[in-house]
């Protein structure tokens, strides 16, 4: 089937300087119930967007309405913890299309390229360098090119490559899912099945 | 050269390797749960597949299940409708489901086990991280997403990228009161959350060598809290005994055969491990975690670590957590008044954890200011332990025991820790809200937890050794 293609987009960002953000604080378990993908993104960091009387945090980031953009750059180890496919799919209902961190748990990795929403590993100095534009400029625009792997902050023309899986990539860029092509290899499947 | 028991297990999975792509893996058992699993049967449906091998899917409902009253119908709206989803999606495809009211109905990773389900060399994922659990068999287990999930049924496969491999080796003798879950916690206390993250990791040494496969579980469990693709430990006897005789455990010439292939299953003496870490069981002690993440972890004798030693780009998640947890630098948890103890989820609600608790609180009763919940992990821990009287002797001590399910462990069902009230849990993860909205979690043993509800106060349980001898932890 196909999925959301992804191959380059430039943008402005919402920065969360915050290190192990576990996949609860994305979406907490008690929002897990819906038995379908939409609908997400409106629980997204519920309960650090809103209070326990669903009255917006002001100085929660997504609140403030000068840091918007469709990157979210975070402090390292983000996706920790829960396997919850849920926690890409509210960042990606959102409306983000990627997540920019120094390091990602494997799980939400793997769950994020799954839906077309790209996370971008980058050293510790250059999402240092991101977070310093950005809170230096709200506006500061960066540029993530999947095609070439590299990510740049637009107004200092200063660059970094990233690493991506090259089958991950070629299913971003084409829209292609794993279930498609582990279908095409069914008689493979068929024949480990037989020589068990 | 050798190989690791990782790759001997992955190489016997490999239905495709190609270069440039994740190898094609065979699951022997895909088990599913109700809160993962309902978006993957749409996208059969959406797609027009059926469940590629039915009979190696295995079902139950836990997450999101009361632990309490469980014969009548679950209160919350949404939750019910998860939970019958889930029975209606299991009879649509053909899958056998352990729901409520089913004598094996349970947590995911206690049942697959207790069932005999979960084998030595086999291949096992499910939609939730503590997979990682059955990984105690000498198997290759760990959470997957619902895509992933949806990509099992439809194949029986996954497409998965060889992890590296480690080697964590535990050797020397446990102090009286430490068990398999202070070395677990400690363990990661050493590694951050995020030492284990592209690794594949064997535990390994004479400590874990002399743990209960109970007690090997635990150690598994939590290998995802330290970012591990997977935890896993050789068979040997010990497995091999808990195996044999289970209900789905392979019979008569089929178990000779089982048992002389699992009795290769072990890292050759020359096999190459990406990573090797060394511990010492005598340098454990009853472990407590402090912070917001299973990596925040001390010795429960030692202080909260100090802003300063942290580097400066951490300081302010550091401070981000001890704000959370109401806590400040050098305090002592020792002493410490708590709210609630929480006996339970798939890291520590077996019946040998029961039976623990239960010959340590013989005779006494719970503080006060303290509610306790003992959740047993599967309906067969459940029968067992009230045929042995377990429930008896913790009704008297004020621990009443409750009906099978995730329960405290995930802010889910209806089983919640109150808001910026304090729970010592023998769960596995101490996020920020992860019991409830606003809750704080001290991750710990079962036995400090009991000990922790008699006094009402964070306590070390081997301050209650010195008075009396009980079961060795």
């Amino acid at each position: 089937m196909a999925t959301k293609i992804f191959k380059h987009i430039q943008t402005s960002v919402v920065p969360l300087p915050i290190e192990n953000i576990d996949t609860d604080q994305i979406i907490p378990a008690r929002f897990l119930k819906a038995t379908t993908r939409e609908g997400f993104g409106n629980n997204l960091f519920r309960d650090w967007r809103f209070d326990e009387n669903d009255n917006p945090k002001t100085d929660f980031i997504l609140n403030n309405p000068n840091y918007n953009g469709k990157i979210l750059v975070a402090g390292k180890n983000f996706g920790c913890g829960s396997s919850r496919e849920h926690a890409a799919w509210a960042i990606a209902d959102y409306g983000f299309d990627a997540v920019v961190s120094s390091f990602f748990a494997d799980i939400f990795k793997g769950n994020a390229l799954n839906n077309g929403l790209l996370p971008v590993q980058v050293s510790d100095d250059f999402l240092k360098k991101i977070f310093d534009a950005v809170f230096a400029d709200e506006h500061a625009v960066i540029e993530i090119d999947l095609v070439d792997q590299f990510i740049k902050i637009v107004a200092t023309g200063e660059q970094e490559s990233f690493e991506v899986n090259p089958y991950k990539k070629a299913c971003m860029t084409n829209g292609y899912d794993d279930i498609d092509y582990i279908l095409s290899k069914k008689e493979l499947i068929q024949e480990f099945e037989d020589a068990k | 050269m050798g190989k690791t028991l990782f790759d001997k297990i992955w190489d016997a999975h490999v239905v495709s390797s190609n270069e440039g792509f994740p190898d094609i893996l065979y699951i022997d058992t895909h088990f599913i749960h109700e809160v993962t699993s309902p978006q993957a049967f749409d996208g059969l449906r959406e797609r027009g597949l059926p469940v590629f091998r039915p009979k190696q899917t295995v079902a139950t409902a836990d997450h999101n299940v009361p632990t309490w009253d469980q014969h009548l119908p679950i209160k919350e709206e949404l939750s019910r409708y998860q939970v019958d989803m889930l029975t209606k999606n299991c009879a649509e495809f053909g899958i056998e489901l352990y729901g409520l009211g089913h004598p094996f109905q349970g947590i995911v990773h206690v049942i697959g086990p207790e069932l005999g389900i979960t084998r030595p060399g086999g291949t096992y994922v499910c939609g939730d991280s503590h997979t990682s659990t059955h990984g105690a068999f000498g198997a290759i287990a760990f959470g997957i997403g619902t895509s992933q999930v949806e990509q099992v049924m439809a194949t029986q496969c996954l497409l998965q990228q060889r992890p590296k491999r480690m080697k964590i080796e535990v050797n020397g003798k446990l102090q009286k009161g430490v068990g398999a879950k202070d070395i677990i916690l400690y363990i990661i206390s050493q590694t951050t959350a995020a030492g284990g993250t592209g690794y594949a990791v064997e535990y390994a040494g004479d400590t874990i060598r002399s743990l209960s496969m109970e007690g090997r579980m635990t150690i598994c469990n939590m290998s995802i809290e330290m970012g591990a693709r997977c935890g896993l430990i050789a068979p040997d006897e010990t497995t091999i005994n808990y195996v044999k005789g289970r209900e789905f455990t392979p019979k008569g010439e089929e178990w000779e055969k089982a048992v002389a292939y699992w009795q290769t299953l072990y890292s050759d003496d020359d096999a190459q491990f990406d990573s090797v870490l060394k511990f010492k069981a005598e340098d454990i002690e009853p472990m407590i975690t402090y912070g917001t993440n299973p990596g925040m972890g001390i010795g429960i004798s030692q202080t909260v670590p100090e802003t300063t030693s942290f580097e400066a780009k951490e300081q302010g998640s550091y401070k981000k957590a001890l704000d959370y947890m109401g806590l400040h630098d050098d305090e002592h948890l020792l002493g410490r008044p708590i709210d609630y103890v929480f006996i339970g989820s798939c890291t520590n609600s077996r019946i040998e954890d029961l039976r623990q608790v239960a010959e340590f609180v013989k005779g006494k009763h719970k503080a006060e200011n303290v509610t306790v919940w003992v959740v047993p992990g599967s309906k067969q821990v459940q029968e067992q332990a009230i045929r042995e009287g377990l429930d008896k002797v913790f009704e008297s001590a004020g621990f009443p025991l409750r009906e099978p399910g995730c329960s405290a462990c995930l802010g889910m069902n209806e089983d919640k820790i109150p808001a910026g009230k304090y729970c010592i849990s023998t769960s596995n993860r101490n996020f920020e809200g992860r019991q409830g909205p606003n809750s704080r979690t001290f991750l710990a043993s079962p036995l400090t937890a009991a000990a922790s509800a008699i006094t009402g106060r964070v306590t070390d349980i081997r301050e209650f050794l010195k008075e009396e001898e009980f079961i060795e932890a």
